[in-house]
């Protein structure tokens, strides 16, 4: 059982707030990623829930306990480090057992733990190596292996992967994914990468300048953007996004004009005829069709074999991104329409706040 | 190529020049300890002479050298004991829970290297009277480590600060509270810097003449008072101050020599690895 919460959580180094109010809940065995641009705060909020960073206001509770004023040492988290932070003087073995030491476990059961944690991420050829004769991914593992051999109430991860080469990325990516199901443990993980993001989390916490953007299950983020900033965060290629004028409301949802063409987006909220809004349209969900209701002309075509991405100019000059399946015969330099489905397109007001959509994507619920 | 080549000679004749002019002294000092004293002051100077063990005889004659030994020995090592007692916490706390003041209070350390030290000669001359520790070794340990109190922290803190911050913290969420976080992870990775700033305060304290001159008569005297104590201000003793030097600063020359790669690595404050 382990389970977290932070209540109106704050952090300012001097005059300088950078953690500006953070409410959540972790529920137990729950895997969450932080996910946000860099500076945006990712770090600090993470590390002040290990307790290596002050808390300036606000509670943090694990299992119901505030421990705002426990030391790092007494929490009973473990974490794992961007720059993995291995102790260079120390054999695999001995990075493995220092937590284990330090609580006085004794020696036969030290070593049994981390024999088995070795086990687990193949460390095994390795125990006797100094932290330097190992490559990149070892020393990742052992990292990881610190953290597992605890046994902690809550694994917290910062940006783990990103010093890893793309290939090895992916395959750890999966390993730790299997980690997180095997160990039934409670995970925080802080990555910039949205691909990490929406591949591992149960939940996500979208962080912009030291606030909560939104949070939710990848696809509710995907599917369901609470604004402009999670519209284009979360996505790639990014969300297009179009002006558009609303020319009315009705039961059926909104009717916009936006790059010459009219459609209804099935959204509600208050909106005047006449209010300047803002249109998103995923590039998955354009697809040419010579009775589309918008006008362009092709300007690149990149064919990724399995994906097709057409970059499109407008009549008006805005710039879309067409994400085709498979592989796409239209050829650049080329006029073509866009059709989209009104159901796949989201509004943002003036605010950049999402019209709250009329119908749920099914797998966002 | 052309250039780089006469750069290097240049360099070369100039670091070469400059090693003798330091060493020269040194060098004629161990010369004069084997000459005879009316050698030792003949003019022009002579290269060429009879050798003869006399001076050093002499010296041995008129004082004990194992006893001065010793107590440069006991202070210099108990003053560099203290010195780091002090110094590894207050640059541990510097360097990894700097406040917004660290960086002044070091300065205001330094500073103190800056006082001329017989300013506070007559104040420390009288506290240590009323002490009753003129002329004792823990009067002297006391006051070398003061001395040397600034420099120490200066290094070691620079040397603590190449220890990434993050394996420290890692220590803790390991449960290492600030005593295991010192002895098992600082400790260990600051072994090296540790190690050339005691190397450097030992050197600093067997070297000193100030304090030991005007504090110590006999008992606690350590080897600069020694060979103080063969200048006179009448007859010929060139050859005997030169053997006195020479025994004196025998056991530190080899001790640095011995350990040179430590020193430099020191004495450039950490800046090269
Ligand atoms: N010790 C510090 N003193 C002052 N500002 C800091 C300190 N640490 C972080 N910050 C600031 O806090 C903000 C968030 O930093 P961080 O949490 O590291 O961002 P992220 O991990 O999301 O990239 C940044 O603007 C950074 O400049
Ligand atoms: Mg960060």
């Amino acid at each position: 059982m382990a389970t977290l919460q932070l209540r109106n959580l704050r952090k300012s180094y001097l005059a300088h707030e950078v953690i500006k109010g953070v409410d959540l809940e972790v529920a137990d065995r729950e895997f969450v990623v932080f996910v946000g641009p860099s500076g945006c705060g990712k770090s600090t909020l993470l590390r002040m829930i290990a307790g290596l960073e002050e808390i300036t206001s606000g509670d943090l509770l694990i299992d119901g306990q505030r421990v705002n004023e426990v030391g790092p040492a007494d929490r009973g988290l473990a974490m794992v480090f961007q720059s993995y932070a291995l102790y260079p003087h120390m054999t695999v073995r001995d990075n493995m057992g220092f937590a284990l030491r330090m609580a006085g476990v004794p020696k036969p059961e030290r070593a049994r733990k981390v024999a088995e944690a070795a086990r687990i991420l193949q460390l095994e050829p390795y125990l006797d190596r100094r932290p330097k004769e190992l490559s990149g991914g070892q020393r990742q593992r052992v990292a990881i292996g610190r953290a597992i051999v605890r046994n902690p109430r809550i694994f917290l991860f910062d940006e783990p992967l990103s010093n890893l080469d793309a290939a090895l990325r992916g395959q750890m990516r999966i390993e730790l994914a299997r980690l997180h199901e095997d160990l039934q443990a409670t995970m925080i993980y802080v990555t910039h990468d949205q691909v990490e993001a929406m591949t591992l989390a149960d939940k996500i916490v979208v962080l912009q300048a030291g606030r909560v953007e939104q949070v939710g299950s990848p696809l509710e983020l995907y599917h369901h953007p609470a604004n402009l900033f999670v519209a284009g965060f979360i996505g790639s290629p990014r969300m297009n996004l179009l002006e558009a004028r609303v020319l009315g409301a009705d039961g059926a949802g909104v009717m916009l004009e936006a790059a010459g063409a009219r459609l209804t987006v099935p959204a509600g909220g208050a909106s005047r005829p006449g209010a300047a809004v803002t249109l998103g349209i995923r590039p998955e969900a354009l697809r040419p069709d010579p009775a589309g209701a918008f006008a362009g002309e092709v300007r690149l075509v990149e064919r990724l074999g399995g994906l097709t991405l057409l970059h499109v100019t407008l009549v008006g000059g805005e710039a879309v991104v067409v994400q085709i399946e498979g592989s796409d015969p239209t050829p650049a330099h080329a006029p073509v329409r866009l059709g989209v489905e009104g159901a796949a397109c989201h509004v943002f007001d003036a605010e950049g706040q999402a019209l709250p959509a009329l119908g749920r994507h099914p797998l966002a619920a | 190529m052309r250039s780089s080549r006469r750069q290097m000679l240049l360099a070369t004749v100039l670091g070469w020049g400059a090693a003798l002019l330091l060493f020269f002294p040194i060098f004629w000092m161990v010369l004069t300890s084997f000459k005879s004293e009316i050698a030792a002051i003949a003019t022009p100077p002579q290269f060429l002479f009879a050798p003869t063990l006399e001076s050093y005889a002499e010296v041995q004659e008129r004082a004990d050298y194992l006893h001065f030994a010793l107590n440069s020995v006991l202070i210099s090592v108990g003053g560099t004991l203290l010195a780091l007692a002090f110094a590894i916490p207050a640059a541990y706390a510097m360097a990894f829970h700097p406040t917004a003041r660290t960086r002044s209070t070091l300065l205001w350390m330094l500073s103190t290297k800056m006082l001329p030290p017989v300013g506070v000669l007559v104040p420390i001359y009288l506290l240590f009277r009323s002490l009753g520790i003129l002329d004792t070794r823990s009067g002297l340990v006391v006051i070398y480590a003061l001395m040397n109190l600034p420099i120490v922290v200066w290094m070691l803190f620079t040397f603590f600060k190449e220890v990434p911050g993050e394996i420290l913290e890692a220590g803790r969420m390991d449960g290492a509270r600030t005593g295991s976080e010192f002895w098992h992870l600082l400790l260990p990775l600051s072994v090296p810097g540790i190690a050339s700033t005691a190397l450097l305060s030992l050197i600093l304290c067997w070297n000193e003449a100030f304090w030991s001159l005007n504090l110590t008569t006999s008992e606690a005297a350590p080897l600069t008072t020694f060979i103080a104590s063969f200048s006179s201000p009448q007859g010929l003793f060139f050859a005997k101050l030169s053997a006195a030097s020479t025994i004196a600063v025998a056991p530190i020359l080899v001790f640095g020599w011995l350990s040179q790669r430590q020193l430099v690595r020191g004495l450039t404050f950490g800046a090269v690895k």
